[in-house]
């Protein structure tokens, strides 16, 4: 089992006897890997870029504002120095913070075996819950962001406390020349992007209340009840965030530039 | 590494300023490691998961949970522990009422003094944000804030 | 005066129980029970272990009775046949590695055969979950006061409400430890703990030994709350066990999960009021009902019950009260003894139903407060007559002043007419807390106090009362060095040794400072008179007449000594439940401001102010942070901390499900002490340590139903409760 950051693996490893049996393979000494390298097209984060390393990289932080706002909210420093992007995509959690706003900036996974590269989208990644397309020969080489003209962007995250927290419910939407991409966390087995909801932004749609939204959630969303929160408040935190970053904010505004 | 054949590893790594090098399991965390065989005892296990912050180190400068840390990733890397902080750069903490029961304590003073070194981190960050990593269930963290926030103000007066 | 230990917890010196390298040690753990109640058919130990390298204890082993010494001590040390919670002890394990003893954890299944559990402490039990007596009652109180029947025939108007209040865990950042082993035939304890004699009792009794051959030390304790007040009892119990069976030191260190699922927490409860209200808000009668959880055994649910309803009626005059309480079993881990005993939850009702009482009437939620707090010379629900000359309307005044109040009522009012999603809010609670035991129980304590004088001219403050974070250690000193006019490197404390110390009594119930505290200066006047010194004498006198006392009487200990009496006027009939309930009490004013996303129902603290009078501040700085750590836990306890049960069992023992504010949660918490000396306390202090937990939940509730127009009753008010309530609001 590959580990880097270890934030997620060895959560209560004194109890998890056994767990180290598994042969562990230490990224955590590829240092180049600990990158952001930026083309004309793109930002490429490396196998081993923390949440810190984006949250003081400036550039970062003008270009792609939802992946500070997402890092910040991981944890707390303690986390976000050792937590790697790829490490939260690797550990398929869907309440990772951190893929929610990669998948809204159509970011793609470069995966790598003795057999070659692969690069699939990471919207494509997932295929159900802790399951993805990654085989075991295979590594998260690096993550690759195009650069594009956003014009909306919004994050959201609900957790139980403001820092330190598992998302119980999360937003991302994001407006570029790609068009509308909007990403639901903790509400399906995985992050997911949510296809109705982006379609009712293209056509602009009017939304007079979160309640019209529901049909469209319940098609690409399933909420469950769970030790931390319930699939009835989920399904209305994101229907009323979704409807107050359309309505209060006006991001869907079709006179919008 | 493999923890079921019982694999040792010799690794080497900078303590406090000194050089240390010991064999170490897979399945050794770093915090077992310097309270349990290096007689480092004030760094706290407060959880066990990454949650509360009690077990807070330097690593490579950067403040990290060191029960989410395997030990032998330490190769090569630079820690420092709470046994490493000067006792007199601790005067506003100790008037401030930052500690009560002391048991989060290390891991809230390794924080604190992350920030003390890097004040350029408050031009984007407010103490409290800083440390939301550091659970403490005495002072309400007021005692805590207030203390770095002194320590800060005699900083800048130098 | 700075904190005495603050340089060596800072720097990370300061040794607790779980830091001690010990030789030979071997690490205890405990074997629990998988079922929340039936008979224990096999404990069954799996051959993939070898038990020969393992010390093994079940309650065979146990010397004496296999009790947990307490109010009813119905609790084994080990379950023997009978089970009554999940995770209730049945067996221990010892070996000189953890891991080794995590892993045999799991290779030892307990077989039940399962009896049916009652889970709910509002249902009444079918005839086959009865477990005591005859209907699962520990304990039952009442208040009774005037005649509140008539009254309330007779009003024109009653309000009735119901509030429910949710367990909450101590979460001490260090957990329950204990290191027990043999010095010749003297069995040695020493752990993290608040009381070493309740811990030194309940060893004599279960272990069949007396005083002489069971010594008892606290070790530097990282935060108690109540949660090392009586359950260390145990946790001791089982490290002896090992440690005499083994003949080895053995140390038991709870991890997190354990701390959470095993030990004590807050009692829920279920609280009724019915009360009868004049035109002008006049309290006419109130009629009580107060029902705890007390879990699976009785521990210290019948004292808790007794602090829960002599505060129930608030801080407020009434001629007719009446308060019935009851404490019953289920088959939950037992609740216990947590910051507050009872008086938050009863507070928490009280509260929230004045400003129910103010809305329903519409009167101004100040004046009605205004009209019914108790003035000099009025009684409270026991009868007591209150005469302490403290004016309690300056305390509510003063609060609201420092908040802003009006101002910023106004202002949320026009800021919620505009805002699409964030609504303000602003609103308060009225409190007050009894210092010491209830009643008698100081005069049944007995406490008592030495300060000797040591050949150096050195004074040592001998008591065994805890530092467990809340600053005892420094106050000693500092009365000392007050009393006895002496500079604070003439002045010592020594650790809770029971070999070394006397008993002093527990370190709970906000008593420390008050009561030991004012021993310590009457411990310096005995000192004194000893010495053939003028009463009075202060400063080098003291000193030089101690060196000279030793030049005199080499070898020999000089001891100034103080047992407890109590106030001439404090009278208390057990029988009754009537008269002078504590020796003195706080008050105090908490007002909160908070803020709703009412998208996602989400509540942050955005200003909280609490004034209280708490006698004399005998320290400025440990004083604002007990009331500051106190409010931070009664914000976690009314918004965040939930225990999830699962079989009586908690099902989110982790820190990352059980949710305590971070510092990124917290706004800072503002306090202000309005004083007035108490005569009985040192140097007129009053108790302080558990009022601070008694306002935030009403404070923080009232704000948010002001903020919402919704009408909750039942904490913790969590995101998802609040959404159900705030449905019909309208956006």
């Amino acid at each position: 089992m590959p580990i880097a950051g270890g934030t997620d693996l060895l959560v209560d490893w004194h109890h998890r006897l056994g767990a180290e049996e598994k042969t562990l393979l230490d990224l955590s000494r590829l240092a180049p890997q600990r990158s952001l390298e930026w083309t004309r097209d793109s930002l490429t984060l490396g196998a081993l870029t923390t949440y810190w390393d984006v949250i003081v990289n400036r550039q970062a932080r003008k270009e792609f504002p939802l992946l500070e706002s997402a890092a910040r909210q991981v944890g707390a420093i303690q986390i976000q120095s050792r937590g790697t992007w790829a490490g939260n995509i690797g550990n398929a959690s869907p309440a990772a913070d951190g893929v929610c706003v990669l998948m809204a900036y159509d970011a793609t996974v470069l995966l790598a075996s003795v057999d070659g590269d692969e690069e699939v989208p990471l919207s494509d990644y997932y295929l159900g819950y802790k399951r993805s397309r990654r085989r075991p020969e295979q590594l998260i080489r690096s993550i690759r962001i195009p650069r594009r003209r956003t014009t909306a962007q919004v994050f959201e995250k609900v957790g139980a406390r403001r820092a330190q927290a598992i998302t119980k419910v999360g937003l991302a939407i994001c407006r570029s020349e790609a068009g509308w991409r909007v990403v639901a966390h903790s509400v399906a087995p995985t992050v997911r992007r949510c296809p109705s909801l982006e379609a009712l932004l293209e056509a602009g749609a009017q939304i007079s209340s979160p309640a019209d939204l529901l049909p469209a959630i319940r098609q690409d969303v399933a909420p469950i009840d769970d030790l931390r929160s319930t699939a009835v408040y989920r399904e209305t935190v994101l229907s009323r965030l979704f409807h107050s970053a359309v309505a209060d904010r006006g991001i869907g505004r079709r006179d919008e530039p | 590494m493999n923890g079921s054949t019982g694999e040792r590893k010799t690794i080497s790594f900078t303590l406090n300023g000194e050089s240390v090098s010991m064999e170490v399991t897979a399945r050794e965390r770093l915090l077992d490691l310097l309270r349990y065989r290096l007689g480092l005892p004030g760094t706290k296990e407060g959880c066990g998961e990454g949650e509360c912050g009690a077990c807070t180190v330097l690593w490579n400068g950067l403040p990290v949970d060191s029960c989410l840390v395997p030990a032998f990733q330490a190769e090569g890397r630079t820690i420092e522990t709470i046994e490493s902080v000067d006792p007199a750069a601790l005067g506003p903490f100790h008037e401030g009422g930052a500690t009560q029961c002391g048991a989060c304590t290390p891991g809230v003073v390794i924080t604190a003094r992350w920030i003390l070194d890097n004040p350029g981190l408050l031009k984007t960050h407010t103490v409290r944000e800083l440390m939301a990593g550091n659970l403490c269930r005495c002072t309400g963290y007021d005692g805590i804030i207030e203390s770095i926030e002194a320590a800060l103000d005699t900083q800048g007066g130098n | 005066m700075r904190r005495r230990e603050g340089l060596a917890k800072l720097t990370g010196r300061e040794l607790y129980t779980d830091d001690l390298a010990v030789p030979g040690c071997l690490w205890g753990a405990t074997v629990r029970s998988p079922a929340p109640r039936g008979r224990i058919r096999e404990i069954r130990y799996s051959d993939s272990v070898d038990w020969s390298e393992f010390t093994v204890v079940d309650h065979r082993d146990i010397p004496g009775p296999n009790e947990i010494l307490l109010i009813e001590s119905d609790q084994p040390v080990l379950a023997a046949d009978r089970i009554r919670h999940m995770h209730e002890p049945v067996a221990l394990i010892a070996h000189p590695s953890r891991d080794a003893v995590r892993r045999a954890l799991g290779a030892i299944s307990i077989l039940v055969d399962p009896e049916p559990p009652i889970l709910d402490f509002l249902a009444d039990p079918g005839p086959e979950q009865i477990q005591h007596g005859s209907d699962n009652v520990f304990s039952r109180l009442e208040i009774s006061k005037g005649d509140v029947d008539r009254v309330l025939a007779n009003a024109a108007r009653i309000i009735e409400g119901e509030y429910h209040t949710g367990a909450q865990e101590h979460v001490s950042i260090e957990g329950q430890a204990m290191l027990a082993w043999c010095d010749g035939d003297v069995l040695v304890v020493k752990g993290s703990m608040q009381c070493p004699y309740y811990v030194q009792k309940a060893l004599i009794h279960a272990l069949a030994r007396d005083s002489d051959h069971v010594r008892v030390i606290q070790a530097p304790t990282g935060g108690g709350f109540g949660g090392k007040e009586e359950y260390p009892s145990t946790v001791a119990l089982h490290a002896a066990l090992l440690t005499l069976k083994a003949g080895a030191p053995v140390k038991i260190v709870f991890e997190r999960g354990e701390e959470m699922v095993a030990t004590t927490k807050r009692h829920p409860a279920r609280i009724r009021h019915r009360t009868a209200v004049d035109g002008d808000g006049r309290l006419l009668a109130q009629d009580i009902d107060v029902v705890l959880d007390a879990g699976a055994y009785a521990t210290l649910s019948p004292v808790v019950l007794s602090r829960a309803i002599i505060h129930a009626a608030g801080p407020y005059h009434c001629d007719h009260v009446r308060i019935r309480g009851r404490a019953v079993l289920t088959n939950a881990v037992p609740f216990g003894a947590f910051r507050g005993f009872g008086a938050p939850q009863t507070q928490f009702a009280g509260e929230r139903h004045m400003d129910r009482i103010a809305r329903i009437m519409a009167i101004d939620p100040v004046d009605l407060r205004r009209q019914n707090l108790l003035r000099d010379g009025q009684s409270t629900s026991t009868g007591q007559v209150i005469s302490d000359g403290t004016d309690r309307e300056a305390v509510l005044d003063r609060a609201l002043e420092l908040s802003d109040y009006r101002a910023r009522s106004d202002a949320h009012a026009e800021f919620n007419w505009t805002h699409p999603y964030l609504r303000r809010g602003i609103n308060f609670a009225t409190i007050f807390h009894g210092a010491g035991f209830t009643g008698s129980g100081e005069v049944y304590l007995d406490s008592r106090v030495h300060l000797a004088g040591l050949p150096d001219g050195t004074v040592e403050v001998l008591t065994a009362n805890s530092e467990m974070g809340q600053g005892a250690t420094t106050i000693f000193v500092q009365i000392t060095c007050e009393h006895l006019g002496l500079a604070p490197d003439e002045v010592i404390v020594a650790d809770p040794d029971t070999a070394r110390v006397p008993n002093s009594g527990p370190t709970v119930a906000s008593r420390t400072a008050m009561i030991v505290g004012r021993l310590i200066e009457r411990a310096g006047d005995d000192l004194i008179a000893q010495l053939g010194l003028a009463p009075g004498t202060r400063g080098s006198a003291v000193r030089e007449a101690i060196i000279a006392w030793h030049q005199v009487h080499s070898g020999e200990a000089l001891l100034g000594t103080a047992v407890y009496k109590p106030p001439s006027t404090v009278q208390w009939d057990d029988e009754k439940y009537r008269g002078d309930a504590y020796g003195a009490f706080a008050w105090a004013t908490y007002v909160a401001e908070v803020e709703v996303d009412l998208r996602t129902c989400g509540v942050r603290v955005t200003d909280f102010v609490a004034v209280q009078e708490i006698g004399k501040v005998l320290n400025e700085t440990l004083a604002r942070g007990q009331i500051q750590g106190g409010v931070a836990q009664g914000i976690g306890w009314a918004l965040f901390e939930e225990c999830r049960w699962e079989n009586g069992a908690m099902a989110n023992p982790q820190l990352t499900n059980y949710i305590l504010p971070t510092s990124a949660d917290l706004p800072p918490l503002r306090v202000e002490f309005l004083e007035n000396p108490y005569e009985h306390g040192a140097q007129g202090a009053k108790g302080i340590g558990e009022l601070p937990i008694d306002g935030p939940a009403p404070a923080i509730v009232n704000a948010i139903a002001t903020a919402m127009g919704v009408d909750p009753c039942r904490i913790p008010l969590t995101p998802e409760v609040l959404m159900q309530l705030e449905s019909g609001v309208p956006r």
